[in-house]
């Protein structure tokens, strides 16, 4: 169980509070609790949260935690929960110096959360919702059986990154306004009001009734177009339009919600994870570090800070990012004038001594997501100071190798990379296929093809939620096919667009 | 907080396990399980664990990386994101996750399946062994147990304090005071010790598919009994005409051509168990594997004379796998039946190919002794 901090580490706290204010963090009240290592891996398996919906995929998370723990290769060290107040976790074993890095760090997430734009709206009371999702599917599972809801849950999450990533807010009901036109249209077949009943058929003569009828039936028809512009928001589609059971809807919503509230943290994770690792080292090493703990703090950050070839490291590209914004603005190396100087030796000794760094980084960390984060900042000198390269298959040799250093190609791979969360955008665009009533989705191919049997067992899924025969567009080595699974068999054709 | 996730990890083993089950005759059939053995441990590839997505085939996808090397340079192994793709191969099999699971839980898994009692322990007497856990760090100890990061962790902190460590030069010598070593107590564990002592004919007619056959059946032998004893040694034995005492390695990849003496393997056999194994101490078993080919009747002769008086009151159970072979007679398993096919503690089977592995084991294991 989750202990409340010590009176040293309370103290130790409050002034890493202080410093955090004094650096001008302006974030949510901040509750730091402490926890075993397997208390730990516990919350991090839920995503932060101390209480989640039962399932197994839960469990699964926890024990490759636990066992990267067990065999050294990995320990969690902060996790914050974007939520009012923020909530945030200290391991119990650990040294006093990781508390305070950890500590600032931590204050670093809560001012991205409660300042970034992304995060605006997302539900800041997540912690109490995530534990009502957890009893309504408590609930269901009393009532309908645990097979078949987990079952149900599988295949849900299946299709769970089919969301508008950039979807302002969240819209759950259809338009009040249509549904009511709808009503309306359909009272309409009742004729006018009778008042004397023997008047009826002078008032409203069959043929008039008729023909209203087969208006009404004509306007559904046309209706059944639907959507009327291709739909990102596949999940809300499908709560809206597929034939499912109250209880399925009920689902369906609930880990919708859930994958709206953790898109924010995909849209800015090197941003965040910059920004959060900028102010454990400001603050430790301006203020909060002890001689004796130089070491130890150096040790910990330096590990935070490793990187491999063929990944990038969130907190090292962000951090190196935020300080190179920071100088740049410091020294004035932006606008016309610099980007127009050829000399090489006055670029490198560029210093108008602005110093409006700082105050440069607060407003990008309000206004950017990692996109046009990337997208603005990356300048090809931090490219090439960073040594960032795209990599690719090599099929003759069977293995990764570095293709290009070339500042445009790191810089658009890096930005594709990011495009929806690094996930193919994927559109409903017919809900009434053929006038069968089958679902027609299209891929918007990038260049990468959908990694095939994946997008068969995606679809099967999808299928026992449609319960119609679903199709996708999409393209595999140039050509344009559709993959369709009708619920018993998959198959593939070639289609002209 | 509430530990919820208990159920949850629980509900996942359990799911592990369903897919095990589902698969076991697969696995055992195939072997292929025997490559990816750790310790305690072993990773199996579960089909449809994992939930499938609308993704990219990170092959088809790249990615931007940081560090030197110039263009054309090869990423070293694990330099990219596992997991996705990196092993050639398309269809079905990329879908599979992989997940360790213990030999233990393995074992009970082929227990369940294939309704295997647990093994009446001959001998109940504990034998007690200890155990080494690493516990914290000290500042004496023995040189093999230094903690190397811990030591320059330590003189690094000194020569900063003593203004010697120069950045630019960054050279660290430890001292004797920086020294840091592991701390370990002992524990004692209450063992009950078994021993198994494979035999293998290694004689020309047996081919390399019998031997793949006698492994992949020795690996399921081998892991049922070690979850039914906690102490379980292994001792090798190979024979044609002569017998002896190999390693493990050498066991599984020795070919020998030359005619075979049965009785050869049984002789050492008994040697082993009488200089090593008291009975009184240890379950024993004894497991011979052999295309059932033998060099005369007067040397199966022997073969049983030595079973009947020396090997068989010793041991739990004798166990014979004949192992088809295009060149065997196939008749050794008939005299052996003949002979002791009676007793109860003997077990023979036949073992035609590897799909008949699954039912063999059976055979082997299904009496519980």
């Amino acid at each position: 169980m989750p202990k409340s901090l010590t009176p040293r580490l309370e103290a130790l706290r409050d002034e890493i509070h202080g410093y955090a204010k004094e650096f001008g963090l302006d974030f949510f009240d901040t509750i730091f609790e402490m926890v075993s290592y397997d208390e730990m891996n516990m919350v991090a398996a839920y995503g932060g949260f101390p209480t989640r919906y039962p399932h197994w995929r839960w469990g699964m998370e926890y024990e490759q935690l636990a066992k990267g723990y067990e065999y050294g290769l990995s320990k969690i060290y902060e996790l914050v929960i974007n939520n009012d107040p923020c909530y945030a976790y200290l391991m119990e074993s650990n040294p006093e110096v990781d508390q305070k890095l950890v500590m600032a760090h931590v204050y670093g997430h809560c001012d991205f959360f409660k300042n970034n734009f992304s995060f605006r709206h997302t539900n800041r009371r997540m912690i109490d919702d995530m534990a009502n999702h957890a009893t309504r599917v408590r609930r269901w599972i009393d009532k309908i059986g645990v097979e078949k809801v987990e079952d149900f849950i599988d295949r849900t999450l299946s299709l769970e990154n089919l969301i508008d990533q950039h979807a302002p807010h969240i819209r759950r009901n259809p338009d009040p306004k249509k549904a009511e036109e709808e009503v309306k249209a359909n009272e309409r077949v009742e004729g006018f009001k009778v008042d004397r009943e023997y008047m009826r058929g002078f008032i409203n003569p069959s043929e008039f009734l008729d023909s209203q009828r087969k208006r009404v039936e004509d306007e559904k028809q046309r209706a059944k177009k639907f959507p009327e512009r291709p739909q990102r928001d596949v999940l809300l589609f499908l709560l809206e339009h597929a034939p499912l059971e109250p209880w399925e809807s009920d689902i369906l919503a609930i880990l919708r919600d859930e994958a709206y509230y953790f898109a924010p943290q995909g849209q800015t994770k090197i941003m965040n994870e910059g920004w959060a690792s900028y102010w454990h080292s400001t603050i430790m090493t301006r203020r909060a570090l002890k001689d004796d703990e130089i070491i130890d703090y150096a040790d910990h950050h330096s590990g935070t800070m490793g990187t491999r070839p063929g990944a990038i490291n969130p907190y090292k590209l962000g951090i190196e990012l935020w300080r190179d914004i920071e100088d740049r603005w410091n020294k004035g190396r932006f606008g016309k004038e610099w980007d127009e100087c050829d000399d090489l030796r006055a670029r490198r000794s560029w210093d108008k001594k602005l110093g409006a760094g700082r105050e440069k980084i607060f407003e990008v960390r309000k206004h950017y997501n990692d996109i046009t984060f990337i997208d603005t900042f990356l300048t090809p000198e931090f490219a090439m100071e960073q040594k960032l390269f795209v990599y690719g298959f090599n099929d003759k040799r069977n293995s990764w190798e570095i293709l290009d250093r070339e500042f445009r190609k790191v810089k658009s791979k890096l930005l594709q990379g990011l495009t929806n969360f690094g996930q193919p955008i994927i559109e409903v665009v017919d809900g009434n296929h053929e006038n069968r009533a089958e679902l027609l989705l299209a891929h918007k191919h990038d260049g990468q093809d959908l990694k095939g049997d994946y997008a068969r067992e995606t679809l099967r899924n999808l299928q026992s939620l449609w319960r119609r025969p679903v199709n996708i567009v999409t393209r595999y080595d140039n050509k344009s096919v559709m993959l369709r699974f009708d619920g018993t068999t998959h198959s593939e054709k070639k289609v002209e667009l | 907080m509430t530990l919820k996730i208990h159920q949850d990890h629980s509900r996942f083993k359990q799911i592990v396990r369903g897919k095990i089950k589902a698969n076991l005759r697969k696995y055992v059939q195939k072997g292929e399980m025997l490559g990816k053995k750790g310790k305690d441990a072993i990773s199996i590839p579960i089909p449809f664990i994992d939930i499938p997505r609308f993704k990219y085939g990170h092959k088809e996808q790249g990615g931007v990386g940081q560090g030197d090397g110039e263009v054309g340079q090869q990423l070293g192994p694990g330099a990219v994101e596992p997991g996705e793709g990196q092993q050639a191969g398309q269809g079905e099999g990329d879908h599979a996750l992989e997940v360790d699971v213990t030999l233990d839980e393995l074992a009970q898994i082929l227990g369940e399946e294939l309704q295997l009692p647990n093994i009446e322990r001959r001998q109940n007497e504990k034998i007690v062994t200890q155990k080494i856990r690493y516990t914290g760090i000290n500042t004496t100890g023995p040189e093999s147990l230094r903690h190397f990061k811990r030591t320059y962790k330590q003189a690094l902190r000194r020569q900063i304090a003593a203004g010697t460590y120069d950045p630019n030069r960054p050279i660290i010598v430890p001292m004797r005071e920086d020294r840091r070593y592991r701390s370990y107590k002992l524990q004692n564990l209450p063992e009950t010790n078994a021993v198994i002592i494979y035999m293998m004919d290694v004689s020309g007619s047996m081919g390399d598919e019998q031997k793949e056959i006698v492994r992949i059946e020795s690996f399921w032998l081998d892991t049922w009994l070690r979850h039914q004893y906690k102490g379980l040694e292994s001792r090798y034995i190979i024979h044609d005409a002569v017998a002896r005492e190999v390693d493990r390695d050498t066991f599984f990849h020795t070919r020998e051509s030359g005619g075979t003496m049965i009785s050869s393997a049984y002789k050492l056999c008994r040697d082993i168990i009488l200089a090593d194994y008291p009975k009184s101490a240890w379950n024993i078993y004894p497991f011979h594997f052999s295309d059932g080919d033998n060099w005369s009747a007067d040397d199966t002769r022997q073969c049983i004379d030595m079973l009947r008086n020396d090997v068989l009151p010793n041991v739990n159970q004798f166990a014979y796998g004949q192992v088809e072979s295009p060149y065997g007679s196939g008749q050794f398993i008939k005299d052996l039946r003949e002979a002791v096919g009676d007793a109860t503690n003997v077990a023979l089977s036949e073992i035609a190919d590897k799909d008949a592995i699954y039912a063999s084991i059976k055979d082997f294991l299904g009496k519980g002794r």
